[in-house]
């Protein structure tokens, strides 16, 4: 690890260099009367671990759904404000839900394979939008596969149901699925909470090489894991981004009183 | 001062007690009753049919002499019958259920079309006979035909195929939905590559049960016009035929004592049939069943 | 593995070309019209075969109204709903429905007196005393029992139980409301029995166990705090079942005969509303007489009876619904 001095002096240099990923501007979200999300305004960088930290309710997951638009499934959902993906503001009428997901892939809590083997389960990104080269197809698998620092587990069982894994290998299974479409971002919504300690870990060293070429947005629960692997980190609270900075910042010298109450364990 | 008089109570327990334990034999009995008359049911229909069971039973054509007559027809006609009704009836069953599951908003549309399924499940079977004849006798001039028939079957099974699709899709998980929407799948490639895969056991099974019924349903073909004696078999769909239960009710109006034998056996048939049928619905199930 | 940029670019392991998965997405997405063209017409081409099902209600019930506004230009409403006898096929003919709903009602009453009893005595065992495994053996059976073709039920009316039944009751006719009764009885009972118990397990246990805390017998358990709190279901199941035996036909067209009688009498020949139709079809009826009619005037009062039943169940089965 730098000396956080010199570590600072970089960043702040990259802070002006690096491209915006995810710009939020002025983002309302209601369900229904209630308002759970209020004037979120978020700069989100590339090639970063972004965490996004807060207790339960606070509005992480929403946030984080609406990033990929997801959130629509739900009934009497009410948006204002901007998300720029790239520049691009997601809401627009012509921007197509289903592009966006292909350029933002998402890993869900409870880690959900399809009852189908492991090769299909990987290659069903690239199959439903009209990949067909067997070759192609198998390459992509094994690449994604190996990114997900599974390949060796499966390799021999490709064209077994991926139910015979274990939560954890099914989780990175997910992983891979969402590597093979080879998208720019990737979301994570609490991605090991259902998982045992040694999963947890393998998840963990995962996004840490991944974001070499991947820009990840991780919603956790767990503020040592936040602490762990992420370069930044946002706290929520009823809604609001209450503060957003540098990870060992937000850790060791948060500006706010609220965020160093969640992070002591006052509350949450 | 106590106000229960524990003598009284230990007194009354014990004729509460054997109360208890007589009722439980009679409530015992009656469950065994149900047993009883499908033994008694099966015996008898074995005893008076297994003499003329025998391969030129099943080969030969009816006949008005018993030693010759044979279910021949009427087991290619109820074949012909579930040719038509299992396309028929899985289309439209399979396709409702999906609308109802992954379109249909809540509204009151929806809902009525849910009570009307309901509904027409209740219809006596014999109704339907009469509405196959207006509709698809006489008003589309198909004549009493293997179509004809198969429509107004399928039409007769609807509700059982429509129920047990919803079931199937409505127990495929969520979570599985936005795995496939989260990697910018739209609503129709999930369904297709996603949520039939998963629900076709439930499916399977709810249409074996649904041609079981239409195999065994003999009111509505009455009505319909099909014949109870018929001697040539059917070469299109748009041709006259019979079917094995028509067969059976033939047989068992005729005095002859031979007559009631060769019902028994034509029993024999239909029963093996359907037994057939639902130990494949059970393995498809059980096999299935596995998966999760 | 992957190189940097924007738009990540791969090398095929065997082949060395270069390719990217998102270049390949996009470009497929330029072709892909066919699959938006499905996305939008699914929908609709699926809510056709919904609407399918409504149609065939609407047919039902138009086939039913127009057939029997035409059997009513031939008889009068008056005739056929006071009338005391049914003679179709005699000149001049006489229309009254009441001997046919008699027979109707009488064999819809034998079965229910033989279901009702039965079906709930097994409810009660299946539900309040059987073990799981027992449980599991005999439902499937009561399952079969169900399915059975009703074909077969008649048969074994009239081979099996008018017989019996003659020797009890020597004065018992060859065809009679009492075999094809008890036979229909039968073949509901499993109805009201799997539907009673459904109803019964959806009372909680700790209903249960609070009884049985204070020294009920299993029995006291059964009928004084799970039957009535399961009651909306098992009578619902109980109208559903009447329903049912009044819908069916051909236990009665085999075993029950064919002569309409008004009168409360079970050992003679009677004819329900489902075998005069049966009747008529199998015979030479020309289209366009009045027989010809005459089965959608009977057809169209046999449907509102049922349907009159099936709202019933569905009234006592919604309003009177304890939430658990």
């Amino acid at each position: 690890m730098q000396k956080p001095e010199a570590k600072n002096a970089e960043v702040e240099k990259e802070m002006q260099i690096k491209q915006s990923v995810y710009e939020t501007k002025q983002l309302n979200l209601w369900y229904g009367e209630n308002h759970a999300l209020k004037n979120i305004n978020l700069d989100i960088k590339e090639n970063e671990v972004t965490s996004i930290i807060g207790p339960s309710g606070c509005g992480k997951s929403t946030y984080i759904k609406t990033l990929n638009r997801m959130i629509e499934l739900v009934p009497g959902v009410r948006t204002s404000g901007e998300i720029n993906y790239r520049g691009r503001n997601i809401f627009d009428k012509d921007y197509g839900v289903e592009e966006l997901r292909t350029k933002v892939g998402m890993v869900f809590q409870k880690p959900n394979p399809f009852p189908k083997s492991i090769f299909e389960n990987v290659v069903y990104g690239p199959k439903i939008h009209g990949i067909r080269d067997k070759k192609i197809l198998m390459d992509i698998a094994e690449k994604s596969l190996r990114g997900a620092a599974i390949w060796d587990e499966v390799k021999d069982r490709l064209h077994q149901n991926a139910f015979g894994l274990s939560g954890g290998q099914q989780q990175r299974l997910c992983i891979a699925r969402c590597l093979a479409i080879e998208p720019d971002v990737i979301l994570m919504d609490e991605p090991t909470s259902a998982l045992d300690p040694i999963s947890t870990l393998k998840v963990e060293e995962l996004v840490h090489e991944l974001k070499e070429n991947f820009s990840i947005i991780i919603v956790t629960h767990n503020m040592q894991q936040a602490a762990r692997i992420s370069d930044k980190t946002a706290f929520f609270l009823n809604g609001e981004v209450v503060e957003y900075d540098q990870t060992d910042k937000i850790f060791s010298n948060p500006k706010d009183q609220r965020t160093e109450d969640y992070i002591t364990g006052r509350f949450g | 001062m106590k106000l229960v008089d524990h003598t009284k109570v230990l007194q009354q327990m014990k004729s509460r007690i054997i109360t208890n334990s007589i009722l439980k034999i009679l409530f015992f009995c009656a469950t065994m009753f149900g047993l009883v008359v499908l033994g008694i049911l099966f015996y008898r229909v074995l005893n008076q049919g297994i003499g003329y069971l025998d391969l030129q039973f099943l080969q030969s054509l009816p006949s008005r002499k018993p030693e010759q007559a044979g279910v021949y027809t009427a087991l290619i006609g109820t074949v012909w019958l579930m040719a038509v009704v299992a396309p028929v009836s899985l289309l439209i069953g399979v396709g409702t259920a999906v609308y109802l599951e992954e379109y249909a908003p809540k509204n009151k549309f929806t809902n009525f079309i849910q009570i009307n399924i309901s509904n027409l499940a209740g219809v006596p079977s014999i109704v339907f006979g009469l509405l196959g004849l207006t509709l698809f006798v006489r008003a589309l001039t198909l004549g009493t035909s293997v179509l004809a028939a198969g429509l107004t079957m399928s039409l007769l099974v609807l509700p059982v195929i429509i129920v047990a699709s919803q079931e199937a899709v409505r127990s495929v998980p969520n979570e599985l939905r936005e795995a496939s929407l989260g990697m910018g799948a739209t609503k129709w490639q999930t369904i297709v590559r996603v949520v039939m895969p998963a629900s076709i056991p439930g499916i399977l099974t709810g249409g074996i049960l649904a041609l079981s019924r239409a195999i065994g349903e003999t009111a509505p073909l009455v009505v319909l016009g099909l014949p109870l004696f018929l001697a040539f078999l059917p070469r299109t769909v748009f041709d006259m035929f019979t079917v094995l239960p028509m067969q059976i009710y033939n047989w068992t109006g005729r005095p002859q004592e031979e007559f009631q034998g060769l019902a028994a056996a034509g029993i024999i048939v239909l029963l093996l049939l359907l037994i057939v049928m639902n130990s494949i619905a059970v393995l498809i199930r059980n096999k299935f069943q596995k998966r999760y | 593995m992957w190189i940097k940029g924007d738009l990540k670019m791969s090398v095929h392991e065997s082949t060395h070309q270069s390719y990217s998965v998102q270049k390949m997405i996009e470009d497929k997405k330029q072709k892909a019209s066919a699959t938006q063209l499905l996305e939008k017409i699914m929908p609709k081409v699926l809510l056709v075969t919904a609407i399918l099902s409504i149609l065939t209600t609407i047919g039902i019930l138009l086939t039913l109204i127009v057939e029997t506004f035409t059997f009513f230009e031939h008889v009068s409403i008056i005739e056929y709903l006071t009338a005391k006898k049914w003679y179709p096929f005699s000149d001049p003919g006489s229309f009254g429905i009441l001997p046919l709903i008699a027979g109707t009602i009488k064999v819809t009453l034998i079965a229910g007196i033989v279901a009702v009893p039965i079906g709930l005595s097994s409810a009660i065992y299946l539900s309040e005393y059987a073990s799981d495994a027992a449980r599991r053996i005999i439902k499937p059976i009561l399952e079969v029992l169900a399915g059975i073709p009703t074909i077969v039920y008649g048969f074994f009316a009239l081979t099996f139980v008018t017989p019996l039944l003659r020797e009890i009751i020597p004065s018992l006719e060859m065809f009679n409301a009492l075999s094809p009764g008890i036979v229909i009885g039968i073949m509901i009972t499993p109805m009201i029995a799997s539907l009673s118990e459904d109803a019964m397990s959806s009372v909680p246990r700790s209903m249960r166990e609070g009884a049985l805390a204070l020294g009920s017998t299993k029995l006291e358990v059964s009928l004084k705090v799970v039957l009535p709190a399961a009651v909306s279901g098992i009578v619902s199941s109980i109208v559903l079942a009447l329903s049912r035996a009044i819908g069916e036909t051909m236990i009665v067209a085999v075993a029950g005969g064919s002569t309409p009688n008004l009168n409360l009498n079970v050992t003679e020949s009677i004819q329900t509303m489902t075998a005069y139709i049966v009747q008529v079809s199998q015979g030479d009826a020309g289209y366009g007489t009045t027989i010809y009619y005459s089965i959608y005037a009977v057809g169209f009062t046999l449907f509102l009876f049922t349907l009159l039943m099936n709202l019933l169940a569905q009234f006592i089965s919604r309003k009177f619904r304890e939430e658990y």
